[in-house]
C-alpha cells in the first residue's frame, strides 16, 4: 500500500518536472539552460588554467624614486594629511624597533613588527572614515595609530597593565578600541573575515563600510572562502584588504610581485570605499609587499630566507619612497627627518617607561567579562580563589597586581 | 554533508504528504517516548494549541516584530526551513531580515557574530546540530571569547544559534547527534535544550534577548510530536534554571530534551509496578546549569540517575555526577547512575538498542534502589 503510493507519487513528480521543463524550453534559445551558470556552449574540450588569462597587473602611482608616473593618478592630498601619514609611518617604525628590542630583553612576552608594511596600514587608514569599522589580523597597528590610538595604549596592552582596555587578558599586539571602531584582534586566523561580512550586512545603508585586513596565508583558511562568498551573495559593503607579503611564517607564496606603496594604497582604498557604499558590494584589494621583519619575536626568519633577499627589500622600503615624494614637493628634508626620529624615539620611550611602571589589573578580573553578568558558578570559583590567596599569598606575584 | 541534508529532508519531504511520512516512520521505528505536555504553564493570557515547530515559529515572529534589528538566516530558512520553523517569516518581514545563506556553517556562525557585534540581533540556524562542527572554531574561539578578550569593549551577545538535535528514529550518524557536552566545556556560551513547545518559545525568546551568545538545541523528534497549549503572549523563561516536573522521595532522575519524556514514563512505571517515587528534573539549561535545584533534590532522595542520548564518556552527565558526588556526598545512598548512549557513533538500524530507553532507565533505577 505504502509502496504503491510512493510509486504514484514519483510519477506525479516526473510529470511535474516535465511540465516545468517545457516551460523553460519555451524561452530557450541555443544557450544552455542550467540554473548553475549563465554561459554558452562549446564543442571543444579545453581546461582553464593560469595560462588561459594574464595575471592581474599591479597598480602603482609612484616609481621607486617617488615620482608620480601619471599626473591624473596623483591623489593630490593636502600637505598636512600627507605629513601626518608620513609621520605615522615613521612613528610606527620607531615603536616597532623599541618594543621588539624590549621583547628581546624579556620585558614584554611577545611582539610582532610591521616592517615593510607601514604604507599598507597608513595608506588605507587615511582613505577611511573613523566611523568605518575595522577588522584586523594582527599586523595592522598602523591603522590604529593613524586613528588616534596613543603610544601609551599600545604599550599598556603589550604589558597587560591597568591601562590596557583589554584588561591584560590577551597576548601583546592583540589591540582593540571601541572608541576607534577597531574590533579587538584575536589569534585564530581568518575568523574575522566572515565576521566582517556580518558587520557589513548590519551596517548596510548607513553610509559606513567595514574593512577587513588579512594576510596571504590566512586566505587559505576556510573562513576566507566563507567570507568572500557570503559578502557577494548577501551584497555587503566590505573591503577585503589582503596583505600579500610573500610569507606565512616560513611558508613562501610561489611567486612574489612588487607593489609601490602608500599613494597607491590610498587611491585604491578610497575608490573601493566609494564603490562599496554605492553598490553595497564587496571589494578585494591585494596589496603586494614584503615582510621585512621576522614573523614574530618567536621566529628567526633567517632559517628559511636569505639575508640578501631581505636586504634587497629594505632598499625598496615604502617610507623611503614616500619620503622622496614629499621631498620633491618641498615638504620634507634631512633636518626634519632627524627631528622626527628624535621626537618619535622620545615619545615611545616615555610611554614605554610609564607602561612598565604600571601595575597589572586586580587578579579577580580574571573571572569577569566571561559573560555580561558574573554567573553563580564563576562567582563561586572567584571566591574560592580569594580564600586560597589569603592562605598562600606569598606564592603568588600579588605585588605586581593592583588590589 | 550537503547531499545528506538536501536529499534526506529537503528534496523529498515537500513532495510527500504528511500523513504518508508519519505512517512510514511508524512502520520503520515506533517512537521511543510518549510526550507528556506541560501541565499548566504559569503564563497568563490566551493560549493556542501548537506543536514545537509552530511555537518556535511564533517565538521567531515575536522577535522580528518586537525588535527591528532582528535578522534570521541560515540554509533554506527563506522558504520556511526544512523543519518549517521559519515558515512565512520571509513573506512577512522581507528578504532583508529573513534570508538564505550559502551552504557553509563556519560562514553562518562568523557572519552571525559580526552582525551581532555591529548591533543586529542575529538569529542563526544550523540545519542539524550534527553540522555545527564546521562552526566550532567560530563558536568556541570567537563567539564565546569576544567579550572577555576585549575587556568588554566588544561583544556578540545578540547572537543566538538554533540547531535541531537528538534522535529522530532513523537519522543515523549525522541527523541524530546531541553535541551539548562539546559546548558545555566552553566558558562564555549559554546552552539550552527545550522539552516542548511552551518551553521552546520562552527559552528561545530569552536567548534572543540575552546579552550573551546562546545555543538552542531543539530536539527534532519533538517538532511535530509535542503539542501543547502555548501562551500567545510575548513571554520569556529563565536560562540557567531547572524544572522539577514531578516530585518524589526515593530517587532523583535528571534529563533534558526528549529524554525528559522517557524519564517521565519510566517514573510512572516505577511508581505503578514497584512503588518507587521518583523526582523528575528537566535540567533545561546545560550552561550555566542549575546546581542548586539538582543537588537540593539529591540531598533529599539520596539517589541520582542521569540520562542523556549523547555518548557516556565525557557526556554532560559526567559533570552532573561529579558535582552531585561533591555536593551530596553524605546524603548519597548509592553511586550516581548514568544511562546514556553508548560510546559509539549514532547508528541507523540499531537505534532502538542505542537509546537510553525507559527500560534501561527502569533497570538502572531498580539497581540504585536495591544497592
Amino acid at each position: 500500500m505504502a509502496l504503491n503510493k510512493s510509486i504514484s507519487l514519483l510519477f506525479r513528480i516526473r510529470k511535474h518536472l516535465r511540465n516545468k521543463n517545457q516551460l523553460c524550453t519555451r524561452f530557450s534559445s541555443s544557450q544552455p539552460n542550467f540554473p548553475g551558470a549563465k554561459t554558452s556552449w562549446t564543442e571543444k574540450l579545453q581546461f582553464t588554467d593560469s595560462s588561459s588569462y594574464s595575471p592581474i597587473p599591479v597598480y602603482r602611482v609612484l616609481d621607486r624614486r617617488g615620482n608620480v608616473l601619471h599626473p591624473a593618478e596623483d591623489p593630490k592630498l593636502p600637505d598636512d594629511v600627507m605629513l601626518k601619514m608620513y609621520k605615522d609611518m615613521i612613528l610606527l617604525n620607531v615603536m616597532d624597533k623599541i618594543l621588539y628590542e624590549s621583547q628581546r630583553q624579556g620585558r614584554i612576552s611577545f611582539y610582532m613588527t610591521s616592517y615593510g608594511e607601514e604604507a599598507i596600514h597608513i595608506g588605507s587608514a587615511a582613505a577611511l572614515k573613523l566611523e568605518d569599522l575595522v577588522y584586523g589580523q594582527y599586523r595592522e597597528c598602523g591603522v590604529l595609530l593613524h586613528r588616534g590610538y596613543t603610544l601609551q595604549e599600545f604599550v599598556d596592552q603589550c604589558y597587560g597593565n591597568v591601562g590596557d582596555m583589554g584588561k591584560g587578558k590577551q597576548m601583546p599586539v592583540h589591540y582593540g578600541s571601541k572608541k576607534l571602531n577597531f574590533i579587538t584582534i584575536s589569534s585564530p586566523l581568518a575568523t574575522q573575515m566572515p565576521q566582517a561580512v556580518g558587520s557589513a550586512y548590519a551596517l548596510k545603508g548607513s553610509g559606513t563600510i567595514v574593512i577587513c585586513y588579512f594576510g596571504d596565508g590566512s586566505a587559505s583558511e576556510g573562513d576566507a572562502h566563507a567570507a568572500f562568498n557570503f559578502s557577494a551573495t548577501l551584497e555587503c559593503p566590505v573591503i577585503f584588504f589582503c596583505r600579500n607579503n610573500g610569507y606565512a611564517i616560513s611558508t613562501p607564496v610561489l611567486e612574489q610581485y612588487r607593489g609601490d606603496g602608500i599613494a597607491t594604497v590610498y587611491k585604491a582604498t578610497q575608490l573601493a570605499r566609494e564603490y562599496s557604499i554605492k553598490e553595497n558590494k564587496p571589494v578585494l584589494i591585494e596589496a603586494l609587499t614584503y615582510r621585512v621583519g621576522d614573523h614574530s619575536t618567536s621566529d628567526d626568519s633567517s632559517a628559511y630566507r636569505s639575508p640578501e633577499e631581505v636586504l634587497e627589500w629594505t632598499n625598496d622600503y615604502p617610507t623611503k619612497k614616500f619620503r622622496f615624494y614629499l621631498e620633491t614637493k618641498g615638504l620634507w628634508n634631512e633636518q626634519k627627518e632627524k627631528e622626527l626620529l628624535t621626537v618619535s624615539r622620545k615619545e615611545v620611550l616615555t610611554a614605554f617607561n610609564a607602561g612598565e611602571k604600571k601595575l597589572k589589573p586586580k587578579w579577580s578580573e580574571l573571572y569577569t567579562d566571561v559573560y555580561k553578568f558574573l554567573p553563580p558558578h564563576i562567582k563561586k570559583q572567584q571566591q574560592e580563589m580569594a580564600v586560597h590567596l589569603q592562605k598562600y599569598k606569598q606564592h603568588y606575584p600579588l605585588n605586581s597586581f593592583s588590589s | 554533508m550537503a547531499l545528506n541534508k538536501s536529499s534526506f529532508f529537503v528534496k523529498i519531504s515537500p513532495y510527500l504528504n504528511r500523513q504518508h511520512v508519519r505512517v512510514s516512520q511508524h512502520n520503520r521505528c515506533s517512537s521511543h517516548f510518549t510526550y507528556s505536555p506541560d501541565p499548566k504553564p504559569a503564563i497568563k493570557g490566551e493560549k493556542t494549541k501548537m506543536n514545537m515547530f509552530q511555537a518556535i515559529n511564533n517565538a521567531l515572529e515575536t522577535a522580528l516584530r518586537t525588535d527591528p534589528k532582528a535578522i534570521i538566516f541560515g540554509e533554506d530558512v527563506g522558504f520556511g526551513g526544512v523543519f518549517r520553523c521559519t515558515l512565512d517569516l520571509q513573506k512577512k518581514y522581507g528578504k532583508d531580515r529573513v534570508f538564505n545563506t550559502p551552504l557553509c556553517e563556519q560562514g553562518i556562525a562568523g557572519f552571525g557574530i559580526g552582525a551581532a557585534a555591529a548591533g543586529s540581533t542575529a538569529i542563526a540556524e544550523i540545519q542539524f546540530a550534527d553540522y555545527i562542527f564546521p562552526a566550532f572554531d567560530q563558536i568556541v574561539n570567537e563567539a564565546a571569547k569576544y567579550r572577555y578578550r576585549s575587556g568588554d569593549q566588544f561583544d556578540c551577545g545578540k547572537l543566538t544559534i538554533r540547531a535541531p538535535c537528538g534522535a529522530v528514529g532513523h537519522g543515523a550518524l549525522y541527523h541524530s547527534q546531541s553535541p551539548e557536552a562539546y559546548f558545555a566545556h566552553t566558558p562564555g556560551l549559554k546552552v539550552v535544550i527545550p522539552r516542548g513547545p511552551i518551553k521552546a518559545k520562552g527559552l528561545l525568546l530569552s536567548c534572543i534577548r540575552d546579552p550573551d551568545p546562546c545555543l538552542v538545541f531543539e530536539p527534532k523528534a519533538l517538532y511535530r510530536a509535542a503539542v501543547e497549549e502555548v501562551p500567545v503572549s510575548d513571554y520569556q523563561l529563565p536560562i540557567g534554571k531547572a524544572d522539577v516536573l514531578k516530585e518524589g522521595k526515593h530517587l532523583t532522575m535528571i534529563g533534558w530534551g526528549t529524554q525528559v519524556h522517557v524519564l517521565m514514563e519510566a517514573s510512572e512505571i516505577l511508581l505503578k509496578e514497584h512503588d518507587i517515587s521518583c523526582e523528575v528534573i528537566d535540567l533545561v539549561s546545560i550552561l550555566p546549569w542549575d546546581r542548586e535545584t539538582v543537588c537540593e533534590s539529591v540531598r533529599r532522595t539520596g539517589r541520582a540517575l542521569i540520562a542523556h542520548e549523547a555518548p557516556l564518556t565525557s557526556g554532560f552527565g559526567a559533570e552532573l555526577a561529579a558535582t552531585i558526588q561533591n555536593d551530596c556526598f553524605l546524603n548519597l545512598e548509592a553511586p550516581v547512575a548514568r544511562v546514556t548512549g553508548p560510546d559509539t557513533p549514532f547508528p541507523h538500524v540499531f537505534e532502538p538498542f542505542y537509546l537510553p530507553t525507559k527500560w534501561r532507565c527502569i533497570d538502572e533505577a531498580l539497581k540504585l534502589i536495591n544497592y
